[in-house]
């Protein structure tokens, strides 16, 4: 019975459709840092919606910050008594700088904008935050990872009392990471209370004092972190035991289905060449905005000004765009899903079915209700997608479901190729596991996939080769059986192995 | 027990408010005409209503093609002038003993090529679709006013008269050509795979792409098919005035807009439906057929007119602020 500076009681609040959160009882304390889990849809982000005032309309439920009931209307009457929010999608402006990002809506200056001081403050914030950041830069020119760390000096300069951070490592790389734990212990020691939702349970035992589980929209329970272990957790959210390892690694001996030679996109890839085999997963490692991405990209036909040769099934493809890739059998899975994945307005059907439409028909252009209702009710029950029908817009799912339902939008073109950026980002374990053994199976039809990702453990030992990107090059390409975690950020950072 | 009621209302509620959303243009509609039949017992008679139709249909075969362009996260300023250069070259070609089949379809043409023109500069030259069509208003305007030399093309055949003036039954040829396009306009943009592109086009255009959808191909024709029906109206609109005006839908693209987005058609991209335009269409005529029954002069109609866009957007806007 501390200081309790946030008591959320009961609150239930529903979506057509949806039970998002069933009386849920959550309580932040003082200067503690309170981890909020749960699988995808389990109604976190509801939860600090609530809270911040997007969604006022609870039914049910009492909200008391310091002592006072509140009902905040809107979210500027949430930040104005001190509730600061990092939200999981970011709602950065594009086409504003990073300083008039940082202080929108409370430009210094009265009438026309100060500047000089706008510039002045924000340089400050960032000094102090330890990150080396271009103010002046349009957010649309930045890297995923920077627009978090933007997000995260908005919340800071607006001398909060409890910051929700709706999983904010989800883009960051390993040492942004650091930045962003070293500023949680300066804010702890201030007093300032800090919400953090994660699907990385490690992070949780790392910097966070209790821990408040939930489970379909209910609180399962609260308690302190150091009582509790990552397989109860685990328990807590899913409801049962799940299995929490990797698939076994297989070595891959296939023959080599896909092939590029030379690739190189003048500023972003120099001369990169690889070949990926049969059934093959095959692991591009690389520090964040190293080019894994980018070299992804230029396969896909995203650039005009590619040069270097592209070989499938022995075949030398002429790429101009992603139409053709698909065509040709190759699908890239964005790393950036509300961006350049997701069609808000568009349903969960909708959204699926995109990339086949032309095969889903009755006449040529004419588009079969029925063809297009199997192929969508097909995935939502092999990727099971929580969702309460198909005509549920999909900006309305959690983010681990919209992940599912691009997904989808991939393997309903039954790809012979896919590269998978990030594709386990701000994803549950559960669904996470569901991803890898996905992986796993389609690599035994003999797909073969491309995985970028930043989080070693799944690079490791999920590949059978991995290459790794420095600068956009292609510094070495290490077998499976010698690949360690020391040698890839070795050679991730300029070194040679 | 009691909170089961609670939640069984709130659901209710929440219900009754979505259909009052889905449904609010046809119910301001509705409410227009109920109001106007009490004023005035010209209003809801059968002719009337008919005329109102005809009214609206040369802006509202024009909004269709605006509901593409804008679902698709563009706009078309330059639909007025089209209409004037495309109905000038088929008098002008009338004029010089062209039949009048080829003379329809040449003005047609023309159209559709400024259209084709738009969205080329807009897809491939990757210039903005305000500035571009901005342009064009004042290009294919000017081009008229050379065509024509300045002044109007009158006096055709009555076969092509019967275009804009004549009737099938008592039913006005240009409703009947409005109708058919909307009917192919809903068709469209609901059932087949381009309509479905123009959504998603318009709702992430990065994510259309990604998803192997050539973008640039659905902007253009987007673009083409809003300069074709807008070439359409200029023929009927040349057919029923027996005339072709240099000056004729100046300030069209206005209303047309105004039709469009009173349909709930969202100017961000990526929402709307003909059938929504169709009530808006029908708000504006009706809204014009009203002011003129109850004799307003006709300046204050604009300001009239203007006010229920401003009131219908501002309803929207409150309902969706959060
Ligand atoms: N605006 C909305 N309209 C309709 N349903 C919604 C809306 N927002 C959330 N939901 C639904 O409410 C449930 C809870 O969603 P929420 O986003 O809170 O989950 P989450 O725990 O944050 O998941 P994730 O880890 O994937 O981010 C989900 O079933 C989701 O589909
Ligand atoms: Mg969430």
């Amino acid at each position: 019975m501390a200081d309790k500076l946030l008591e959320m009681k009961n609150i239930s609040k529903s979506f057509p459709g949806v039970q998002a959160l069933s009386e849920v009882d959550f309580n932040v304390d003082k200067g503690e840092v309170h981890a909020l889990v749960g699988e995808n849809g389990a109604g976190k982000s509801t939860l600090m919606k609530v809270l911040t005032g997007i969604h006022p309309d609870y039914e049910k439920g009492q909200i008391f910050y310091k002592g006072e009931e509140v009902r905040f209307k809107n979210p500027a009457e949430a930040q104005k008594a001190g509730l600061a929010i990092i939200h999981q999608e970011l709602e950065l402006i594009p086409e504003l700088t990073v300083a008039e990002n940082v202080f929108l809506g409370r430009e210094p200056g009265r009438g026309w904008i100060n500047r000089k001081k706008l510039k002045a403050d924000t340089k400050k914030i960032f000094e102090e935050l330890g990150i080396e950041i271009n103010i002046n830069k349009k957010i649309k020119h930045l890297t995923i990872g920077k627009q978090q760390m933007v997000e995260i000096a908005r919340a800071i300069s607006q001398d909060a009392e409890i910051i929700a951070m709706d999983e904010p490592t989800s883009s960051l790389s390993q040492q942004e990471v650091k930045i962003l734990f070293a500023l949680i212990q300066d804010l702890k020691e201030e007093g300032i209370a800090v919400i953090y939702i994660s699907h990385q349970l490690e992070e949780i035992f790392e910097i966070c004092d209790r821990v408040t589980v939930l489970r379909d929209g209910y609180k399962v329970k609260e308690q302190a972190v150091a009582d509790i272990n990552r397989d109860e957790i685990v328990r807590q959210m899913v409801g049962r035991d799940v299995e929490d390892r990797f698939p076994d690694f297989k070595i891959n001996d296939g023959k080599p289905i896909f092939q590029v030679k030379n690739l190189s996109v003048p500023d972003l890839i120099t001369d990169v060449s690889f070949e990926v085999r049969k059934g093959e997963i095959f692991g591009l490692a690389g520090l964040m905005g190293a080019g894994r991405s980018e070299i992804a990209r230029a396969i896909y036909g995203v650039y005009k000004n590619r040069s270097g040769d592209i070989y499938l099934e022995g075949k030398k493809l002429n790429i101009k765009s992603p139409g053709d890739a698909i065509d040709r059998g190759i699908y890239y899975l964005t790393e950036n899903r509300k961006d350049e994945g997701l069609i808000p307005e568009l349903s969960v059907g909708e959204n699926m079915s995109l990339s086949i439409l032309e095969q889903l028909t009755i006449v040529k252009s004419v588009i079969s209700k029925r063809k297009e209702k199997n192929l969508v009710k097909e995935f939502i029950s092999k990727l099971d997608i929580r969702t309460p029908g198909p005509w549920q817009l999909v900006k309305n799912l959690s983010g681990g479901n919209q992940q599912k339902v691009i997904l989808s939008r991939v393997l309903s073109t039954n790809p012979k190729l896919i590269i998978m950026d990030e594709p386990t980002r701000g994803i549950d374990v559960g669904a996470k596991h569901e991803i890898y053994k996905l992986m796993e199976e389609l690599a035994a039809e003999g797909v073969a996939i491309i995985f970028i990702s930043s989080e070693l453990p799944e690079i490791l030992n999920l590949t059978s080769r991995v290459g790794v990107i420095y600068d956009g090059r292609l510094q070495s390409i290490i077998d499976g059986s010698e690949v360690t975690q020391e040698k890839i950020m070795n050679l991730a950072t300029g070194g040679s192995s | 027990m009691e909170d089961a009621t609670i939640e069984q209302s709130t659901k209710y509620k929440e219900f009754i408010l979505q259909f009052l959303d889905k449904f609010k243009a046809g119910i301001g509609l509705l409410a227009l005409v109920i109001v106007m039949s009490f004023l005035s017992d010209r209003f809801l008679t059968l002719p009337n209503m008919l005329n109102i139709f005809r009214q609206v249909s040369i802006m509202g075969i024009m909004a269709v093609g605006m509901t593409m362009v804008i679902i698709a996260q563009g706009i078309d300023l330059s639909v007025g002038s089209i209409l004037a250069l495309s109905g000038a070259v088929t008098a002008g070609m009338m004029a010089g003993d062209t039949s009048i089949v080829l003379a329809v379809l040449i003005g047609l043409a023309v159209g559709t090529g400024l259209g084709l023109f738009n969205g080329l500069m807009i897809s491939k030259a990757k210039l903005p679709d305000f500035i571009v069509t901005l342009a064009m208003m004042s290009i294919a305007r000017g081009l008229t006013l050379v065509y024509t030399g300045g002044r109007p093309i009158s006096g055709f055949d009555p076969v092509f008269r019967s275009i804009g003036g004549g009737r099938v039954g008592r039913v006005p040829i240009p409703a009947i050509i409005f109708a058919v396009i909307l009917v192919i306009g809903y068709l469209v943009l609901t059932k087949t795979t381009f309509g479905r592109y123009i959504y998603a086009v318009g709702g992430n255009q990065k994510a259309a792409r990604l998803a192997g959808i050539n973008t640039d191909r659905i902007k253009i024709m987007v673009y083409a098919i809003s300069g074709l029906l807008s070439a359409a109206s200029g023929v009927i609109l040349t057919s029923r005035l027996n005339s072709a005006q240099p000056t004729a839908g100046v300030a069209y693209e206005l209303d047309v807009i105004a039709m469009v987005v009173l349909g709930g058609t969202s100017l961000i991209g990526g929402k709307g439906s003909v059938g929504g335009t169709l009530i808006g269409a029908l708000i504006i005529g009706v809204l014009n057929n009203s002011l003129n029954l109850l004799g307003v002069a006709s300046f204050y109609q604009e300001v009239a007119k203007g006010l229920v866009i401003l009131v219908a957007v501002l309803l929207d806007s409150l309902q969706h602020r959060d």
